[in-house]
């Protein structure tokens, strides 16, 4: 379980995230959605740590992430795999060195352990063949497989994906949609994604948090989300013209 | 005493720091914003160097990172280098030659004057500005990119300390190549002197070796490799902090890939003239 409270976050003098509270259950597929801009990445990053809030907590079952050393929130690190929004995966290392790279870092693994997990990682998001390419090489949808391959090689408890259907088309966003949630029950994970894609939303929202100009509007469930009385949430999940006609054939 | 040194040390800066200008004695000063905006660049440059130097997570795969850099930033300047310094050496002795057209000089002297400015300056610090150009914008646009396409992020997401995973193998191979590639400067413009002066006629193969033999103080090879050493950490340093800082975009990348030319070849002729009094006086 991860539970955010009363946190904020200011930039510049700006507040992007305003006194959010939320829990994300374990072992679900929790989603964070909202426009662009809303503050869903602030807020991921808050969780993990790549930017120090400056009011609340972040707590990864009983300890308190935030306030840890950095020592300290290594050890909770090497629990977390995060698939960012434009890959990240290294350019100067190919692909099998990507997904090597957390066990090269942490594990005292042989090379052949290593390249076995690296395969069977490699495996478990259809990559086959492609070990000696390099990111350059390889397509958008293959780079986001390769970077959910880094980041569950070392077996993580907790999953963080920042909008892993930017830029892919339907299908391609619809598998990796499965991969995250077919990854997230076989490995009993608490995972957290960033999207504003409303066909994740209805396939894999088990857990929903609506964030509006840096504040929480809503959470419920994808059964929920479409009967919802918030007036900003349904203006954000009925944005498009087939949505809206699906919305009146409903009616 | 009501209030502690701290404590009036913290105040006087932050209302420093909100001063857009101050008047003292009808002297308007407009330099408090810039002063503190550099105090802060000072303050973030020399933690992240506490970062760089912190101990390492896995040895081994730093020697390996640092072997790789040792080729790509040391071995694949080698070309330029040596391309640079010939012509410098030849440069040297054909402009040493016109300037001391006179029976009273013997031309030896030319052989002389060559080395000397060869090893005291131009192999240690016209070879540090062409490093600053290649390397240190290489360096800074490469740390940059990786910061903006947040390859860096994915590097702390895994607990790993990334500017002592990313800058500390780069200052190690420089330290360590950069005064081999003095040395092979010094050689080559000494050779380039040579060829050029004995092609054009202005002195012979004989005079210019005893001019490079004459009078040869080799404390002049330890302040050329000293003054490499402080240059090449500077050049790594100050372009790792450039790229490492980026916020942005790409065009955020090449301003800070500009900026790590800029102030790297600044600072390189500031620690010329401060390590000069230092090591000759």
């Amino acid at each position: 379980m991860i539970k955010v409270n009363n946190l904020d976050k200011v930039f510049d003098g700006r507040l992007v995230l305003d006194n959010i509270s939320v829990t994300f259950e374990s072992g679900k597929t929790n989603l964070i959605i909202g426009r662009s801009g809303s503050g869903k990445t602030v807020l991921l990053k808050s969780i993990v740590g790549l930017h120090d809030p400056d009011r609340g907590e972040v707590w990864f079952e009983d300890v308190l992430f935030n306030k840890l050393d950095f020592e300290g929130k290594k050890k909770i690190r090497a629990e977390m795999g995060m698939l960012f929004q434009g890959s990240a995966l290294f350019d100067s290392l190919t692909v099998e060195q990507n997904v090597r790279f957390p066990l090269d870092m942490f594990t005292g693994k042989t090379m052949e352990e290593k390249t076995d997990r690296v395969n069977f990682c490699l495996k478990r998001v259809n990559i086959i063949n492609a070990n000696k390419l390099f990111p350059s090489e390889l397509s958008g949808g293959m780079k986001k497989r390769v970077a959910i391959a880094r980041a569950i090689s070392l077996n993580p408890k907790y999953l963080f994906c920042d909008e892993p259907n930017s830029g892919l088309d339907p299908l391609t966003a619809i598998l990796i949609d499965e991969l995250i949630k077919e990854l997230t029950e076989e490995y009993s994970m608490t995972t957290i994604v960033n999207t504003h894609d409303m066909n994740s939303v209805i396939e894999i929202g088990e857990k929903i948090v609506f964030i509006h100009e840096g504040l929480k509007c809503w959470e419920g469930t994808n059964k929920e989300i479409l009967n919802s009385d918030c007036e900003t949430l349904n203006d954000f999940v009925f944005a498009n013209s087939l949505a809206k006609q699906l919305k009146g054939i409903a009616k | 005493m009501k209030y502690p040194c701290k404590y009036i040390i913290m105040v006087t800066v932050l209302k420093l720091s909100s001063l857009k200008s101050v008047n003292i004695c009808n002297f308007r000063l407009n330099y408090f914003p810039c002063m503190i905006r550099f105090l802060r660049e000072m303050g973030r440059y020399f933690l992240m160097l506490q970062k760089v130097f912190s101990k390492p997570e896995k040895p081994h795969i730093y020697y390996k990172q640092t072997m790789h850099e040792l080729v790509y930033l040391g071995v694949n300047s080698v070309g330029i280098i040596s391309i640079i310094s010939f012509f410098m050496g030849a440069v040297i002795t054909l402009q040493t030659a016109y300037n001391t057209e006179n029976p009273i000089y013997p031309t030896y002297l030319i052989g002389l004057g060559c080395r000397d400015s060869i090893i005291l300056e131009f192999s240690s610090t016209i070879s540090a500005l062409i490093l600053a150009g290649k390397v240190g914008s290489n360096i800074a646009s490469e740390i940059g990119t990786m910061r903006v396409t947040e390859q860096i992020d994915a590097l702390e997401m895994m607990g790993v300390n990334s500017a002592s995973y990313l800058v500390l193998p780069k200052i190690i191979a420089t330290l360590l190549f950069n005064p081999i590639l003095t040395l092979i400067s010094i050689t080559v413009g000494i050779i380039g002197g040579w060829i050029a002066g004995t092609a054009a006629g202005v002195i012979t193969s004989e005079d210019f070796v005893y001019g490079i033999q004459y009078a040869f103080i080799p404390y002049y090879i330890t302040y050329s490799l000293i003054k490499t050493l402080f240059f090449a950490f500077i050049i790594t340093s100050v372009s790792a902090f450039q790229g490492y800082y980026v916020d942005g975009g790409s065009l955020e990348v090449g301003r800070a890939s500009t900026k790590a030319v800029v102030y790297s070849s600044l600072i390189i002729l500031l620690f010329n003239v401060i390590l000069t009094q230092l090591l000759l006086s």
